[in-house]
């Protein structure tokens, strides 16, 4: 049933197509040209690259230890926020964690509220969020601003007026099915994710049509072909076809059906190759006995074709994932010079504590090497073409929690299930070819045991404690520079917790970023020198972006604790040895800032 | 008297009175019957912060005066810990350690310390009488209004919640009277067959 339901919706989606394929067109030009002009910042990751640069170089390094607070927006919610505002020409856009408000503030006028827009949501989303009511944010597209809510309805909203268009379901909440990313418009459709991996969802992506919100296409991440939407000729995994039904032949019977691999990170596309890239999260359950076999497609970077959602590769990372180290961060696009050549690169940093770089046309895995030096689950990636474990990380058997068995507690693994870095988005500036990226310094014991699904319910079956790495500064988190091409840490910045917030680098030859206390701070691309430092409201988990107005550059950014961070440090980390009968003694974050959300924007003195 | 355990789903009821013992699987019985005043029951409890060193309540909810089949029992036939002087915790608390960090820590943060986004557990666990947290666990809460969002999930349909509820509760009542240190627990009592065969029956073998 559900089956025909969705070819009806394809055949009204192709008979859409034919009607307003020239107006969707011109939307994408539109849309292209915003995201190249440096004034305003259109969708999340400020460029298709996920570059999150700016051009501007107004505030810069020589004058940025004089910046100010210019303005400032309570968001009237006190949930994690994450993502950023949007500025398109003289209006800011400013979502909300659940229950998901959006502002359109007039920026000529001392950000005076334009139009307010609050959808209807029944409450009981909200314990099915995994990890707090997050939300990362709004995307423009052909005069439509797109916000996917908590309950997985996508809506489009006039930009100008903010009624609505249209809006269109896409899960479940009764099943787990749940939302908190953004959405990225591609031509003439927006790609949409799922959250609830840890609820036994199946993952998928679904690309509706910007005009209307019917489906252009829905590609699953496991499944037969039909629904993974793969050529098991075609469709290659580190250059090899990936043969018929991947989707399921690697699972015991129905599991794939409650697979997970969700979907809920950050999209990039490359409109030359005309692909999209993602990556997609853990198997459920948590236990890795309960679910024997590689787990294909979960822990997996796809690249999709824009148009029919046809997978062209993947590369799947961690194979049965025995951690909870989901692979949906971003994957950031650039075009670099390696082993003498120009090629079009796809770099992304695991939770798994990998950073990878690939051939982003043709999937070969270039470079995978860890970006802190405490990650010691994998002695590496086998890079030997000819070895039948090519691209497949070595797992070193202390820290294996399928070989320890159920049961059975293994400690001293690193990273921690929330990774070397979770979904909080990294910078690449061109000018240094460098990345910025925001990581996690935390280790776990983690103790897998068996579960029973049932639909709609938490499908967890571990018992995790984390703690940070022994013998190291003592802190939870490292700001890093990183070169993609060498694989190599360029600089590390010691911070006291995890670094939740998102990156920007700009041609001003600095690069923000925001800490858990509640921290702003602006350093030197080149060194990493604080240049800036300023205190918002609130823990910072929110995302940098940058615009002008009148001529002026302002940086903006959202603050307001929570996430998983809020859950997992709001009351310290675990001391391993507490059981033990030592004294514990992990900073709490409570003990530096409290709930509430804020937008704090800055800019120079006149 | 059984017929209310059925809302627990198929997994409980009579295959669950092992685990609740005789006594608790009466007065669970009797918080399910109160059902319909419990939104009333729990706030007021919560509003409240109870006096845990007095005698009154040592007795009723605190101190173990029976044990059955590994589980301890107060005067009032509420399950409790047991921790002997070298630390050793009893299975119950252990395994609550264990169901704590897989089912409830994602909301709650680690050991029931509580986090930005849900209340810390090891309070409730104190402030709210047994059935009222069993109840809340069950049934669920909502408390949604201008300054918070908070939703508590109904849980009695879940089996990795259900049949280790009394775990759960034991746990963090010993973590909420400082019994139990945060972290894991270092030494334990051993599985006892009956809690192993209540077990198997309760997730459906």
């Amino acid at each position: 049933m559900k089956r025909l339901m969705r070819d009806k919706r394809l055949l009204a989606a192709t008979a859409a197509f034919l009607i307003g394929s020239s107006a969707a067109a011109v939307a994408n030009e539109e849309l292209k040209s915003l995201m190249n002009d440096p004034n305003q910042w259109v969708i999340q990751t400020g460029n298709y690259s996920n570059h999150r640069y700016s051009e501007l170089d107004q505030i810069n390094a020589d004058n940025v230890g004089k910046l100010q607070v210019a303005w400032s927006f309570s968001t009237g919610v006190l949930r994690g926020h994450e993502g950023s505002p949007l500025v398109i020409g003289d209006v800011m856009y400013v979502h909300t964690p659940f229950p998901n408000i959006v502002y359109a503030l007039d920026l000529n006028n001392e950000g005076k509220v334009l139009w307010k827009y609050e959808p209807k949501q029944d409450a009981n989303v909200v314990p099915v969020m995994c990890c707090d009511t997050v939300n990362r944010g709004l995307a423009y597209g052909d005069g439509k601003i797109f916000l996917h809510q908590a309950d997985t309805t996508v809506v489009a909203l006039d930009a100008k007026t903010g009624e609505k268009v249209w809006s269109v379901i896409n899960g479940d909440p009764s099943k787990g099915e749940t939302n908190t990313a953004t959405v990225m418009p591609v031509k003439d459709t927006i790609i949409v994710g799922i959250s609830g991996g840890e609820f036994g969802v199946r993952g998928s992506v679904t690309a509706y049509k910007m005009s209307d919100g019917s489906v252009a296409w829905r590609g699953y991440s496991m499944g037969p072909d039909s629904d993974t939407l793969m050529d098991p000729e075609k469709t290659t995994h580190l250059g090899k076809p990936v043969g018929k039904d991947s989707g399921t032949a690697t699972w015991e019977g129905d599991q794939w059906k409650i697979g997970g691999g969700t979907t809920w990170g950050w999209y990039s596309y490359d409109p030359e190759l005309n692909l999209i890239y993602y990556g997609t999260g853990n198997p459920s359950t948590w236990n890795p006995a309960q679910r024997p076999g590689d787990n294909r497609w979960s822990m997996t970077i796809f690249a999709r074709d824009a148009d029919t959602g046809m997978a062209k590769w993947v590369y799947q990372m961690t194979p049965h994932d025995e951690w909870d180290f989901d692979g949906i961060n971003e994957m950031i696009l650039t075009e670099q010079e390696i082993g003498g050549q120009m090629r079009k690169l796809l770099t992304h940093f695991d939770r798994n504590g990998l950073g990878y770089t690939l051939d982003r046309e043709s999937g070969e895995l270039l470079v995978a090497e860890k970006y802190d030096p405490v990650v010691n689950w994998t002695t590496g990636v086998d890079m030997d073409k000819n070895s039948d474990t090519y691209g497949r990380p070595a797992v070193v058997a202390q820290y294996s929690t399928e070989q320890n068995g159920e049961d059975t507690n293994s400690t001293g693994i690193c990273p921690a299930a929330l990774g070397s870095k979770d979904q909080q988005p990294a910078a690449y500036s061109p000018k240094t070819q460098t990345f910025y990226v925001p990581t996690n310094h935390v280790c776990m014991d983690y103790e897998p045991f068996r579960v029973s699904y049932t639909a709609g319910q938490p499908y967890v079956g571990a018992t995790l404690s984390m703690y940070p790495p022994e013998g190291s500064h003592g802190g939870m988190g490292n700001f890093i520079a990183w070169d993609n091409v060498n694989g190599k840490i360029k600089w590390s910045l010691p911070e006291q917790f995890s670094v939740w917030s998102g990156a920007m680098a700009t041609a001003g030859d600095i690069v923000f970023y925001g800490t858990l206390e509640g921290h702003v701070k602006a350093v030197s691309a080149e060194t990493g020198e604080l240049l800036y430092k300023f205190k918002t409201p609130s823990g910072i988990i929110g995302n940098f972006m940058t615009y002008t107005h009148k001529g002026k550059q302002y940086v903006a950014i959202l603050s307001g604790v929570g996430g998983w961070a809020g859950i997992g440090l709001a009351a310290g980390l675990t001391n391993p040895n507490d059981g033990l009968g030592a004294v514990g003694g992990y900073a709490a974050l409570s003990d530096y800032t409290a709930l509430g959300g804020t937008l704090t924007v800055f800019t120079l003195p006149e | 008297m059984r017929a209310p355990l059925s809302s627990f789903g198929p997994f409980s009821g009579p295959i669950c009175g092992p685990i609740f013992g005789p006594v608790s699987g009466l007065a669970l019985a009797a918080a399910l019957l109160i059902g319909p005043f419990s939104g009333l029951v729990s706030s007021a409890a919560l509003a409240e912060e109870v006096d845990k060193t007095s005698e009154a309540y040592q007795v009723a909810n605190i101190v173990a005066a029976s044990q059955e089949d590994g589980v301890y029992y107060t005067e009032d036939g509420v399950p409790t810990y047991s921790i002997k002087e070298d630390g050793t915790v009893d299975w119950l608390t252990y395994s609550g350690f264990r169901r704590y960090h897989s089912e409830c820590h994602v909301c709650h943060g680690p050991e029931g310390e509580g986090s930005s986004y849900a209340p810390a557990l090891k309070k409730s666990a104190i402030d709210l009488d047994y059935y009222s947290f069993v109840d809340v666990v069950t049934n669920g809460r909502t408390k949604v209004n201008a300054a918070e969002n908070s939703v508590m999930p109904a849980f009695g349909t879940n089996a990795n919640v259900m049949c280790y509820l009394n775990d759960i509760y034991v746990y963090l009542k010993a973590r909420g009277m400082d019994a139990v240190p945060r972290g894991r627990p270092a030494k334990k009592e051993g599985k006892p067959d009956a809690i192993r065969e209540a077990e198997n029956a309760c997730l459906g073998g």
